[in-house]
């Protein structure tokens, strides 16, 4: 399938840091990520896809039922990445495979590649652990552990090392505060987080993301269960974390991905319909199927 | 028959078996707190028995049923816990798994005077620990070995997936979730099958026969290699064997009645944890 990718400038200028024009080989890991990081709209340079993320024909079954049909996607660096389409077209999975979720499924296979910093993270060696803390991610039912609020974000500092109380306090206020949850929580950071509304455990689920310093978040479906005053909380709050960190975003509501998104995905039975800037596959979708999906004609 | 007699009727006799059931289990309960409660004195509480255990109390019973089922649990707590981890967390599901799961299932249908001759062969003779607390303990251990295995496994799998998932995402190993997440959401759960399991273990009388239990002792066991007395091997020679009869039934009733308070203990604990537990999920 072919799906147009072009590199598309927004005015920010593009490996202006001189990083860029070095041989890859040279290239220290450090300046190797400053490199795709600089590249800030996924250009493709040399060949090379300078994406934040992107996947290389994917393909994924479910035992022997194909679930993704040769998916090529890019995805951003501080950009909002909206992936939509009908249930069952393959959205959740794909997105499950962004951060290894989907190699705790059994008899699941994954064919074709998914980079992060140029680096196949399904490569011999490559640590899943650390994947899965570069790339973080948010459900679509809001699953905080029954522990305290406090405890739901330190968790995730304490598992990767840090046992530092100062540190921990502070990262735990910092990410509340980015998760737009401090004001409402701060006065009982030790009450249980089963007791908070569905829409606040939704932004404690982020803060606990966002508290172990992930590069790109992945939202499936996190409004799924939110009444609209939460939802919209919540699209405030994406709006604002794509200035510091790469988003992508599953989501059946296409008003929501209209609304937060730079770049849109149609998906449809397993393929890659369409990707492009949101705008343009809202108004001018180059495939028939986004347009009638888009206007309700199925779905 | 109309069918509203018929109705009348079903209920009026699924009423009767309920009454038949209450009026056995109440009466129970009220044989053994009147005849039981005449022989309960701080005495015979505090006291080693005396005059061929027709005076005195029935302390040594206590603390041997005591020491019997704290070892049971000690033994079989960390072994069940870590075989129910293993099952559900770790192994690949398949045949094998089933097999061994079954098995276990089955292990929790051997009648217990089946452990007790497996206790004597294997602890008493094998091992070399003689009619011990340890023995003792270790029996009792592999009988309530399935029951917290399978109370352990359904509480861990009763750990919502998304919380594992939940934990994953963040950079958590698969070990560091069950430890962290896993087992003690699941605690709850598992303490309940554990104390029901020392309700079982404190009761049973048969698994004890050949490997700890002792008729008499002036004092106190000082070993884990000491034989002990126990309350419901006590209560099981007090009426097959001694010479005074008369009095040994009033003491084998008081035993009773402490065994019975003892056990509902337990039991009370179990429901106040699941209670507990309900309030924490909100269901």
């Amino acid at each position: 399938m072919d799906i147009d990718i072009r590199p598309v400038r927004d005015g920010i200028k593009e490996a202006s840091d001189g990083n860029a024009g070095r041989n890859e080989s040279t290239a220290r890991p450090n300046d190797r990520a400053n490199q795709f990081r600089s590249a800030k709209n996924g250009a493709v340079s040399n060949g090379v896809n300078l994406a934040r993320m992107h996947s290389q024909n994917v393909n994924f079954y479910y035992g022997k039922s194909r679930a993704l049909s040769n998916v090529n996607m890019n995805i951003h660096e501080n950009k909002v990445t909206a992936i939509i389409g009908p249930s069952g077209c393959g959205k959740s999975t794909f997105i499950r495979l962004l951060n290894r979720m989907n190699d705790l499924i059994a008899n699941s296979r994954l064919d074709g590649k998914i980079f992060l910093d140029g680096k196949d993270i399904n490569a011999p060696g490559v640590d899943v652990v650390d994947i899965r803390r570069r790339v973080g991610m948010v459900f679509q039912k809001p699953n905080p552990f029954p522990k305290t609020i406090l405890e739901n974000i330190s968790y995730g500092l304490e598992i990767n090392g840090r046992k530092d109380s100062g540190f921990i306090r502070h990262k735990v206020i910092e990410s509340l505060e980015k998760a737009a949850l401090w004001n409402e929580v701060k006065n009982r950071l030790n009450d249980n987080a089963l007791g908070l509304s569905g829409g606040q455990q939704q932004r404690l689920c982020i803060a606990r993301c966002l508290a172990v310093e992930p590069e790109v978040i992945l939202f499936d479906e996190p409004c799924a269960s939110l009444d609209p005053i939460s939802t919209k909380k919540i699209e405030e709050l994406i709006l604002e974390l794509k200035k510091e960190y790469t988003i992508v975003i599953v989501t059946h509501n296409m008003q929501q991905a209209a609304r937060v998104s730079d770049y849109t995905a149609f998906m449809y039975l397993g393929q890659l319909v369409e990707f492009g800037q949101t705008e343009k596959v809202f108004t001018v979708p180059k495939q028939k199927q986004t347009e009638e999906y888009l206007s309700g004609k199925f779905g | 028959m109309r069918n509203d007699h018929i109705q009348k009727l079903g209920f009026a006799l699924l009423f009767l078996c309920v009454i038949i059931t209450v009026f056995f289990l109440g009466s129970i309960i009220y044989f053994i707190v009147v005849r039981g409660a005449p022989a309960i004195s701080w005495e015979f509480l505090t006291e080693v028995p005396r005059r061929a255990m027709t005076q005195g109390g029935v302390a040594p019973a206590i603390v041997g049923t005591f020491y019997l089922t704290i070892g049971a649990v000690l033994f079989a707590l960390p072994l069940g816990l870590a075989c129910a981890i293993y099952l559900t967390e770790y192994s690949p599901k398949g045949a094998v798994v089933n097999i061994i799961r079954m098995s276990i299932n089955n292990l929790a249908g051997v009648p217990s005077i089946v452990f007790g001759l497996f206790g004597l062969t294997v602890f008493v003779k094998f091992f070399g620990f003689g009619v011990s607390i340890l023995s003792g303990s270790l029996t009792l251990a592999m009988l309530i070995l399935p029951s917290i295995i399978s109370a352990s496994q359904e509480a861990l799998i009763a750990v919502p997936h998304s919380l594992r998932e939940a934990s994953l995402a963040i950079g958590a190993t698969h070990w560091q979730t069950i430890k962290r997440i896993v087992v003690p959401t699941a605690l709850p759960g598992i303490l309940t099958g554990v104390i029901l399991g020392i309700g079982r273990a404190a009761g049973e009388t048969a698994p004890i026969l050949f490997t700890a239990a002792t008729f008499y002792m002036r004092g106190y066991p000082d070993s884990v290699f000491s034989e002990v007395m126990a309350l419901p091997y006590h209560i099981y020679a007090l009426m097959t064997e001694g010479t005074k009869p008369d009095q040994q039934t009033v003491i084998a009733y008081g035993c009773s009645l402490l065994l019975v308070v003892l056990v509902l203990l337990i039991s009370a604990i179990a429901i106040y944890i699941r209670q507990s537990r309900r309030k924490i999920y909100g269901h």
